[in-house]
C-alpha cells in the first residue's frame, strides 16, 4: 500500500488531475476519442517518468468516459461508443429539464463503477500474477493470438474486414529488421525504414490524420445544438432508485472489460437491459428513466478497469486505448504481463492508488464543472481539427525530428481514411502493429529455446488453455448457426 | 464487359469502390511476398521459421483477404462507413479539402527546416483552418501563432524535445 503515499505526491495528483480534466474534454470533444489523444500524447511522454505519464493516461481513460456520457445527455451523440446507451434514457430526461439529474447520475455512477473496478483490480491481479509467474514465450504467443483472433472476429459485422485490418496492421508492423537475424524486410533500401515504422506514427497517423482527413471530407457545416443544463443535482427520489443500478453496473462490466474484444459497448447494454427488467418503473423507459443512465455509466467504468486489469496482468489488450496504453509501456522498455508486479511493483501500485484518487478528482472537480464542458462543444470546428492536425504533426515530428516521418504519417492517414470510408475497423490494425512484431518474436523465441520442437507451443497448461478458447471462439458462429437451425425441430 | 447482367461503367465502379481496397491488399500482398522471398534468407535448424516465414505467411493471407473481399463486394457486400457528431455522411464526399489538409501537411514538412517549427507550425494550423472553412484574417494568424508558439516553448524549452527553432532562434 505504498502505492497510496506514491499517488499522493504533489506531482504525480496533478498528473492525475491534469489527466482527468484533459479526459473528460477529449471525451467531450468531437474528433478526438481517448485512443488518440493517448497517441498523440506519447511523443511527450518521452520526457516523463513512466509513473507520472500512466496516472495522466489513466485519468483520461476515465475522463473519457464520463465527458462522452456528458455529450450522449445534452446532444444525444455519443462522444465514446460506450456512451450509446446513455443517450437512450439520459437525452430524453435532458429534454424534459431534467439534464442535471441525468449528468449527477451519470457522473457518481461513473465513480462508483471505477471505483469497484479498480477494487476487482486490486483483488485479482495479483492473483493472476502468482498463477502465470512462470509464463514463457509459448504463453506470450498464445495470448497474443488469443488478441488477434478476438479482436477480428468478435468485433465488426464483417469478419473479412476485421481480418483486412489486421493483416494490414501486420504488414505495417514487419517493416523493419528481422530482430532475431537483422534482416532488412520491407525497407526498400531506404535506411530510415530500417528502424521500421515508429508505433507513435502509425498510432498517430490511423487515429488523429485519418479521422481528421475523414471529417473534413464530410465535416457537418452547421454544428448540433446542445441543450443548455444547469449544475447536477439529485433529489432524495432519484437517489432510491440509482443505488441499486449503480452497484450493479461494476458486476456487468468489469468481467467484459477484462476479456478480449469486450470492451465497454456490450455491458453497457446489457446493464440498461438489465435495469429495465428489474425497475420498478419500466413504463418510463425509453423517455428518462435515470436508471437507465445510472446502471450503464457505471458498468461503463467498471470495464474500463476491467481493461486495464487484464492489460497490466496479461499484457492483452482489450480496447484501442488499452493497445495504444500498451505501446507507451513498450516505449518505455516496460512489459506488461504477469512478471510485471514483480519487476516493477512500484510503479503498478502506485498507477492503481492513482486510479482511486483520479475517480475522486472525477467527480469532485466534474460535477460542478458540467455546464463548462457543454461550452466547450461550441469550439469552431476547423480550429478542433487544425488543432488535432497541429499536435498530431508534432507528435510525429518529435519521434526522430525527420520532416519526413511527416510525410509517412500522411501516408499512414490515408490508410486510416480507406478504412473508415470502407468500414475496415482501426482496432485490429492497431493490435496488428502493436502485437505483430512481438508475437512473431516470441514464437520464434519458443522454437529457438526447444531447438526447433513444435510441440512447445501447447507444453504449459497455460498455453493449451488459451488455444482453446481460441477455438470457441473461432467456433462460435457456427455452432451458433447450428443451434438455429436446430430450434425449430425441438419444438415438434 | 458485363458481371452477372450488370454493365461495367463508371456508376458501378463507383458504386463498387470498395474493389480497390482488394486491389490493395493485392499489391501489399504481391510485395510482401516478392520482398520476402528475394531478400531474406531461409532460416537455420534452431530458427526454422526464418525471417521469410512470416512475410509468406502473411503475404498469402492479403492475397487471400484480397480475393474473399473482392467476392463479398461483388456480391452486394460493403463496408458502412465510419460516422460521428461531425459527420455528414448524406453529402457526397469532399475530396477537394482533403488534398488541401494533405497538401498542407507535405508544405509543412517541406518548410521545418527552412523556417524551423514555430513559424511551421503557424503555417500548418492556419492553413488546415483556412482548409476546413475558418476565414477570419485576423484571428486566425494570431490563434495560429499563439498556439504555434505555445506548443514550441513547452515542447523545446521545458520538455526537452528537439523541434528546430528556425530564424526564431536568435530571437528568443
Amino acid at each position: 500500500m505504498g502505492g497510496f503515499a506514491n499517488a499522493l505526491t504533489p506531482g504525480n495528483l496533478a498528473f492525475a488531475a491534469i489527466g482527468v480534466l484533459l479526459g473528460t474534454a477529449i471525451g467531450v470533444l468531437p474528433g478526438i476519442g481517448p485512443a488518440m489523444a493517448v497517441a498523440l500524447l506519447l511523443p511527450v511522454t518521452y520526457a516523463l517518468d513512466p509513473t507520472g505519464a500512466f496516472i495522466l493516461f489513466a485519468g483520461i481513460y476515465f475522463g473519457a468516459m464520463f465527458g462522452g456520457s456528458t455529450t450522449s445527455i445534452l446532444l444525444n451523440t455519443p462522444g465514446e461508443s460506450a456512451a450509446v446507451v446513455a443517450a437512450m434514457e439520459g437525452n430524453p430526461m435532458a429534454r424534459s429539464g431534467r439534464g442535471a439529474q441525468a449528468l449527477a447520475a451519470a457522473a457518481i455512477g461513473h465513480f462508483i463503477g471505477g471505483v469497484l473496478g479498480a477494487i476487482g483490480l486490486v483483488l485479482l491481479a495479483p492473483l493472476i500474477a502468482t498463477v502465470a509467474v512462470d509464463i514463457g514465450a509459448p504463453d506470450y504467443f498464445a495470448v497474443m493470438v488469443l488478441a488477434f483472433i478476438a479482436v477480428t472476429s468478435v468485433l465488426g459485422s464483417s469478419r473479412v474486414r476485421g481480418f483486412a485490418a489486421l493483416a494490414i496492421g501486420l504488414t505495417i508492423g514487419l517493416v523493419g529488421l528481422d530482430p532475431l537475424t537483422g534482416q532488412a524486410r520491407l525497407t526498400f533500401g531506404i535506411p530510415q525504414l530500417a528502424d521500421g515504422i515508429d508505433v507513435v506514427i502509425v498510432a498517430v497517423g490511423l487515429f488523429a490524420i485519418g479521422e481528421a482527413l475523414w471529417v473534413a471530407a464530410h465535416l457537418r457545416r452547421t454544428p448540433p445544438e446542445a441543450i443548455p443544463v444547469g449544475r447536477p443535482w439529485l433529489s432524495r427520489a432519484d437517489l432510491g432508485r440509482t443505488w441499486k443500478a449503480w452497484l450493479r453496473g461494476p458486476f456487468i462490466g468489469f468481467p467484459f472489460g477484462a476479456i478480449p474484444a469486450g470492451g465497454a459497448e456490450i455491458p453497457t447494454f446489457l446493464s440498461y437491459v438489465t435495469e429495465r427488467r428489474l425497475s420498478r418503473h419500466p413504463e418510463e423507459f425509453g423517455s428518462g428513466a435515470i436508471e437507465g443512465v445510472a446502471g450503464p455509466e457505471s458498468a461503463a467504468s467498471a470495464s474500463s478497469a476491467g481493461t486495464l486489469a487484464t492489460m497490466l496482468t496479461l499484457g492483452l489488450p482489450t480496447t484501442a486505448i488499452a493497445a495504444v496504453m500498451l505501446a507507451a509501456f513498450q516505449q518505455f522498455g516496460i512489459q506488461p504481463g504477469p512478471l510485471l508486479f514483480e519487476n516493477e511493483p512500484e510503479l503498478v501500485w502506485t498507477l492503481i492508488a492513482s486510479l482511486f484518487i483520479g475517480l475522486v478528482l472525477l467527480l469532485v472537480l466534474n460535477l460542478p464543472l458540467a455546464p463548462v464542458w457543454a461550452k466547450l462543444l461550441q469550439i469552431p470546428r476547423p480550429y478542433l481539427y487544425a488543432g488535432i492536425l497541429f499536435f498530431a504533426c508534432v507528435g510525429a515530428y518529435a519521434v526522430s525530428g525527420q520532416p519526413v516521418d511527416l510525410v509517412v504519417l500522411l501516408a499512414i492517414g490515408g490508410i486510416g481514411f480507406l478504412m473508415r470510408r470502407y468500414g475496415l475497423p482501426v482496432l485490429p490494425a492497431i493490435i496488428g502493429v502493436i502485437l505483430g512484431p512481438d508475437a512473431e518474436l516470441q514464437l520464434r523465441r519458443a522454437l529457438q529455446i526447444a531447438d526447433g520442437d513444435w510441440s512447445t507451443l501447447v507444453s504449459t497448461p497455460f498455453a493449451v488453455i488459451v488455444y482453446l478458447i481460441i477455438l470457441a471462439l473461432l467456433l462460435l458462429p457456427a455452432i451458433r448457426a447450428v443451434l438455429a437451425r436446430r430450434r425449430p425441430t425441438v419444438r415438434l | 464487359m458485363t458481371v452477372r447482367g450488370q454493365r461495367i461503367d463508371r456508376a458501378w465502379l463507383r458504386e463498387h469502390s470498395e474493389l480497390g481496397v482488394c486491389a490493395l491488399l493485392l499489391f501489399a500482398g504481391l510485395l510482401v511476398l516478392v520482398d520476402s522471398l528475394l531478400g531474406t534468407v531461409a532460416g537455420s535448424d534452431s530458427d526454422p521459421l526464418g525471417p521469410h516465414a512470416v512475410p509468406f505467411v502473411l503475404g498469402v493471407l492479403l492475397l487471400v483477404l484480397a480475393v474473399l473481399l473482392a467476392l463479398d463486394v461483388l456480391r452486394g457486400g460493403h463496408g458502412e462507413a465510419e460516422a460521428g457528431e461531425d459527420i455528414d455522411l448524406s453529402a457526397p464526399m469532399d475530396t477537394r479539402t482533403v488534398f488541401m489538409l494533405a497538401g498542407v501537411l507535405i508544405a509543412t514538412a517541406a518548410l521545418i527546416p527552412v523556417i524551423g517549427w514555430p513559424l511551421a507550425g503557424m503555417a500548418l494550423f492556419w492553413g488546415a483552418a483556412y482548409t476546413l472553412g475558418s476565414r477570419n484574417p485576423v484571428a486566425d494568424p494570431l490563434i495560429a501563432a499563439g498556439i504555434s508558439l505555445f506548443t514550441w516553448i513547452v515542447f523545446d524549452v521545458l520538455l526537452g524535445v528537439d523541434l528546430p527553432g528556425g530564424p526564431l532562434m536568435g530571437v528568443l
